[in-house]
């Protein structure tokens, strides 16, 4: 197989009904927003983020410590990927977008650009 | 709410929830526990020597979650506290579980209550329960 079929064969990401959608938060200040995701049982090396135009994505797989032979009695997490797709107002900084993650919950700040922060405007008295 | 109009995503993210909400419940069927039984979510599995559960409860102090078994029944509860609540801030979207939670799972009759082990791992409580030895399988020889 050459290299060209190989990526012609992959498809476009969907949303598509193998992933866990992570419950999320998200709050907006003057400064910007600021997303938290819960994302249990990812480690941080199988988390991923994107940012491509105005779209954010964030995947993630989750790798438990699982013993040899284990069979499953009851699921609830009955997926072993996250994913989730964000699209971004055009005020949002993608460029300073800062990332942390830890204990299984992801946090990201995304600044807005200088010209969107809130200015205050002095009112002259005449 | 002025703001909530400019993320469109916002509707889709409901719809999202929605399909999963109903794909969730067609696939598993109703069990006796619920389609979904809250916070956290737990898998349960077992092995010939042991019986694993897995609580998934991110962001929390390890130390302030209570593991607690009493007459084969354990219990798992705590409490998760809300995160970046600025003065001023506008919660636009607000999905992620908060406040207290207790979920109790029965255990099988054979396991030793003296050795279990836990472990807290990116968000996931992973709780580790022996069988007692005599209820171990073993190979019997024929004389």
């Amino acid at each position: 197989m050459s290299e060209k079929t190989e990526v012609a064969r992959t498809p476009e990401p969907t949303r598509d009904a193998g992933t866990l959608l992570p419950p999320v938060d998200v709050v907006e200040d003057g400064g910007g927003i600021t997303l938290y995701a819960d994302l249990p049982g990812v480690p941080k090396d199988r988390l991923s983020l994107q940012v491509e135009a105005d779209t954010l994505t964030i995947e993630g797989e989750i790798a438990l410590d699982v013993p040899e032979g284990m069979e499953a009695s009851h699921a609830e997490v009955g997926r072993p990927r996250y994913r989730r797709v964000f699209t971004l107002s055009k005020e949002l900084d993608t460029d300073k977008v800062a990332a942390e993650y830890r204990q299984g919950v992801l946090t990201l700040r995304i600044p807005k650009a200088e010209h969107a922060k809130p200015r205050r405007i002095d009112v002259q008295v005449m | 709410m002025f703001h909530r109009s400019l993320f469109p995503s916002d509707l889709f993210a409901e719809l999202d929830r929605l399909q999963r909400a109903l794909q969730q419940g067609i696939e598993f069927g109703p069990s006796i526990r619920g389609v979904s039984g809250g916070f956290p979510a737990l898998n349960v599995g077992s092995t010939p020597r042991t019986v694993e559960i897995y609580a998934f409860a991110p962001g929390l102090d390890p130390a302030a979650i209570d593991v607690q078994i009493e007459k084969g029944v354990l219990t798992i509860a705590g409490e998760r506290k809300r995160e970046g609540a600025a003065e001023g801030a506008t919660r636009h979207i607000d999905e992620r579980f908060e406040g207290r939670f207790r979920r109790v799972i029965s255990l099988p009759d054979d396991i030793d209550a003296n050795a279990i082990e836990a472990k807290y791992r990116d968000g996931v409580l992973h709780v580790s329960v022996r069988r007692k030895e005599a209820a171990q399988p073993r190979r019997i020889t024929v004389q």
